[in-house]
């Protein structure tokens, strides 16, 4: 009785810890097929040429691998929509953590996590269809697929994450220091200018950190609103691929599995996992400190 | 009291006079209220976004959608085009997604907090959830492409999108199982070993019990993510044109249930709207607004119900 | 209700007033803290605040700088006047904010700002828009110097304050708090969270600062009020019991109630 109660516990726990586990397992097999299948395109095509061409041609007769021409397309959508959501989602922060009347946060807070909830093929539908036709009203030699559209919807869609880890950091900042603040004479504005936002200062960064790596994996929009033609350029006005439209791009062909322009999607996907990856923990690095301070 | 009157000047405090300082005050209230202000703006500038969103595929959409929208298959011909397949063939790819991941996400959550001794493995898995949170939607797509699809033989069919999606929400689902049950009280738990149960039962009777309006809204939150996801269902190659429904899971007569469907091609709402938004056409394009509100109501209501659960509970329980 | 004992202290030669509370009253929704407290504060003197724990001796300080003002629904009744010029810095209309450059505060816990020693001190002149470095320079020397920190802390200025001790972090407080030349100085039981080591040397630093500022603290330890201050209040369940001499008070109070507590039969 005791000895099957017993087993009974051991076998629970074990199959728990299989379950924990499983994440493990899908990012050892992430990284397993990413690297398999990068491997093989790097056997014909040389790491060289992958870095330094600046032209992205797989599937024509003159085959070009340079991912420069899809990082560049990353890199400009991805500061477009930063210059949008860090202003934005840091003013956000402060008003909501140190400004905002009670009733005010209840509402808000809600609101921008629906926003944070809306589909992203959504933003990217406001994206093509409104905010290019909009730009074309001010500037009417834009191209209809461009990369500053997709940039400012992006920049908007991750103004809720960013806003809501900034917040995190901000409140994380204990009462008995704005305290000090305030019985120093200082506004709210001081207090929150000199004293919270330097308080939480690595908070604020991680969520500028990883507000940058959601921009940069961000998809749908980037897909549908700035076209899916590689091009090296970093004028937002013009239209180019992402790493992340160029997968797109060739997943909506029907590409033969294990033909070259199969691999060079796995190729642009590992290039894309070791960027956000490496925002990601340093995001997340700076993320514990702050925790640890207080 | 109005009548503030000035002190002597050799009784006035030290430092500035008070006449300079009010001034001073004065300006750094211009300030604050100005930030005030700001603040209020972005907020108002969210809620128009948010407006504008909505509004242009109400504009757009409202018109097109109608019980044929929802009943009628894909067709070449606009006007006639319906979403039947689509919202089909998400709610049996969500049917999938939920089954794989609420019992591995609480599961792996429950082991996280209740049982994991402080080790290196345990360090690996909790920085490994974290690390996961932060892939890309696409990579995951990567991920099934080669394994779902091409390794398992899965090919684009409902059970590899549905797997896909679980380990997509996986982290969401860990995180808040364990944020959920890390607000139980430890005395709940050593009131429980006093009467003498097992740490099964500390776990099933209460810790599950007591933490489920969090996991329940974690859960929710992850499938409304998983409803919009495009970009995966795409990498795997899913079809965009689907006029047929996958074969019904309560089977052919004389059998209980058929797993038939898992194996069927499928298409999703997102993805039904992606191809309508590559259309060219303006009608096209209407049908895509029509279905992007139905999914922003799938989603939004979602969302919704989670947060009220949140509220709800959070109101009702006071440890 | 209990009977209000105060009487005027025994008139010192140099005696005036700082300030005057005249039926002071403050609510938290709609519970009353503290019922209808008047009592004198006298310049250039040390007044300490006794009562046990909940007795509402913190809610009553933290109304001379209008901290309370920070949280919601509260209200203040009655009248803090604070001389010379007379201004009720509880009413609604004067700006908490002027209050708060007026009379400064140390709190329980030592709260420095994440920044450097030399920073924290002077973060007030910052506050009040101060741009000139020698100024800045001298006043934070000043300060710390009237802090008794500036030998510990003079080579070590842009090191962060964290890394001071505790009681050495309370004196950056007070060094911060009198950087602005206050014209009170609260205290909210400043040695609280301090070894008695640091303990002795805030209170040796409280006596000699009433040179400069008139000082308000409020205490747990009742050998520190008998230490350090010239006048004492004895608090209980948001009345003032008794105000007098703190030889008096400690001696021959004239309140049954502080008799008793102050001879530790509760609280």
């Amino acid at each position: 009785m005791k000895l099957r109660r017993h087993i009974a516990e051991r076998g629970i726990e074990g199959l728990l810890l299989l379950a924990a586990l499983v994440s493990v397992f899908t990012t050892l097999a992430i990284v397993a097929i990413l690297v398999w299948e990068s491997v093989v395109f790097f056997r014909s095509v040389a790491l060289l040429d992958f870095l330094t061409d600046t032209q992205w041609t797989p599937l024509f007769d003159d085959a070009h691998f340079g991912i420069v021409a899809l990082l560049s397309g990353t890199l400009t959508t991805t500061t477009v929509a930063l210059l949008v959501a860090i202003p934005l989602g840091t003013v956000l922060a402060i008003y909501l953590s140190e400004f905002a009347p009670f009733r005010v946060r209840e509402v808000a807070k809600p609101f921008l996590e629906m926003l944070g909830g809306v589909p992203t093929i959504v933003y990217g539908y406001f994206a093509l269809l409104f905010v290019t036709p909009l730009l074309q009203r001010i500037h009417p030699d834009l191209p209809g697929f461009n990369m500053l559209s997709a940039g400012l919807v992006m920049g908007v869609m991750i103004v809720p994450y960013v806003s809501s880890l900034s917040e995190d950091a901000m409140r994380a900042v204990p009462m008995n220091m704005r305290e000090a603040s305030y019985a120093m004479g200082a506004t709210r504005l001081q207090t929150a200018v000199l004293v919270v936002t330097p308080a939480a200062f690595s908070g604020l960064a991680s969520s500028y950190i990883l507000g940058i790596a959601r921009a940069v994996g961000e998809t749908m929009v980037v897909a549908i609103a700035a076209g899916m033609q590689p091009s090296f350029t970093f004028n937002p006005a013009e239209p180019a691929a992402t790493i992340t439209a160029y997968i797109v791009q060739v997943a909506l062909g029907d590409l033969p599995h294990g033909s070259i322009g199969y691999q060079t999607i796995f190729a642009a996907g590992l290039t894309l996992l070791l960027i956000t990856l490496l925002f990601n923990i340093a995001g997340h690095v700076l993320r514990r400190r702050f925790r640890e301070a207080y | 009291m109005s009548t503030l009157f000035l002190p002597a000047a050799d009784l006035s405090p030290p430092g500035t006079g008070q006449r300079d300082m009010r001034r001073l005050i004065a300006r750094h209230r211009i300030w604050d209220r100005l930030f005030g202000l700001l603040g209020v703006l972005a907020l108002l500038f969210a809620l128009l976004v948010f407006a504008l969103l909505f509004g242009q595929m109400l504009v757009n959409g409202l018109p097109q959608l109608s019980w044929d929208f929802l009943t009628s298959f894909p067709s070449r011909r606009a006007a006639s085009a319906g979403i039947l397949s689509a919202w089909v063939g998400t709610v049996l790819v969500m049917l999938v997604t939920a089954l794989v991941a609420v019992p591995l996400g609480v599961g792996a959550g429950i082991y996280l907090e209740e049982y994991a001794p402080k080790n290196l493995l345990t360090d690996i898995i909790e920085i490994n959830v974290t690390n996961l949170a932060g892939v890309p939607s696409i990579i995951y797509g990567l991920l099934a492409l080669g394994l779902f699809v091409y390794q398992f033989g899965l090919g684009h069919s409902i059970a590899a999108a549905g797997l896909t999606l679980a380990l997509l929400i996986l982290p969401v689902v860990i995180v808040a199982t364990r944020e959920a049950i890390r607000t139980i009280p430890q005395q709940i738990r050593e009131g429980a070993y006093a009467c003498g149960a097992s740490k099964w039962q500390v776990v099933a009777h209460h810790v599950v019990p007591y933490s489920l309006p969090g996991i329940m809204t974690g859960v929710i939150i992850g499938l409304a993510r998983a409803i919009g996801e495009t970009a995966p269902i795409i990498t795997i190659g899913a079809l965009t044109f689907i006029a047929f429904l996958p074969p019904s899971p309560f089977g052919q007569p004389g059998q209980l249930l058929s797993f038939e469907w898992l194996a069927a091609p499928f298409t999703v709402m997102p993805i039904q709207m992606f191809n309508w938004i590559s259309r060219p056409e303006a009608a096209f394009q209407a049908n895509a607004a029509a279905a992007g509100l139905v999914l922003v109501a799938m989603t939004l209501s979602m969302n919704a119900i989670a947060i009220w659960i949140r509220y709800y509970f959070r109101q009702k329980i006071k440890w | 209700m209990v009977t209000t004992t105060v009487s005027t202290p025994s008139a010192k030669p140099s005696s005036e007033l700082k300030a005057q509370v005249n039926s002071l009253s403050f609510y938290y929704g709609d519970f009353q803290a503290l019922k209808g407290i008047d009592f004198p504060v006298e310049k250039n003197q040390v007044t300490a605040l006794i009562g046990p724990s909940g007795c509402g001796k913190s809610t009553f300080l933290r109304c001379f700088n209008r901290m309370h003002d920070l949280y919601p629904n509260m209200r203040y009744e009655g009248e803090i006047l604070l001389y010379p010029d007379g201004i009720n810095i509880v009413s609604p209309e004067v700006d908490p904010i002027e209050v708060r450059m007026r009379i400064a505060m140390v709190f329980q816990k030592p709260n420095p700002f994440p920044k450097s020693i030399y920073e924290n001190v002077a973060y007030g002149l910052r506050v009040r828009g101060e741009r000139q470095r020698n100024v800045i320079d001298e006043k934070v020397e000043e300060a710390l110097r009237s802090a008794a920190l500036w030998d510990e802390a003079k080579d070590r200025l842009n090191e962060l304050a964290f890394n001071l001790s505790g009681g050495q972090q309370q004196r950056l407080c007070i060094a911060r708090a009198l950087a602005t030349d206050p014209e009170i100085l609260l205290f909210d039981e400043p040695t609280s969270a301090l070894d008695p080591i640091a303990t002795a040397r805030i209170e040796e630093l409280v006596s000699e600062l009433k040179e400069k500022v008139t000082i308000l603290i409020v205490t747990h330890n009742m050998q520190q009020a008998a230490r350090v201050s010239a006048y004492t209040a004895f608090m209980y369940v948001g009345q003032l019991i008794e105000f007098d001499d703190t030889k008096k008070i400690f001696t021959n109070p004239s309140s049954k109630l502080t008799e008793e507590y102050i001879t530790g039969r509760f609280g």
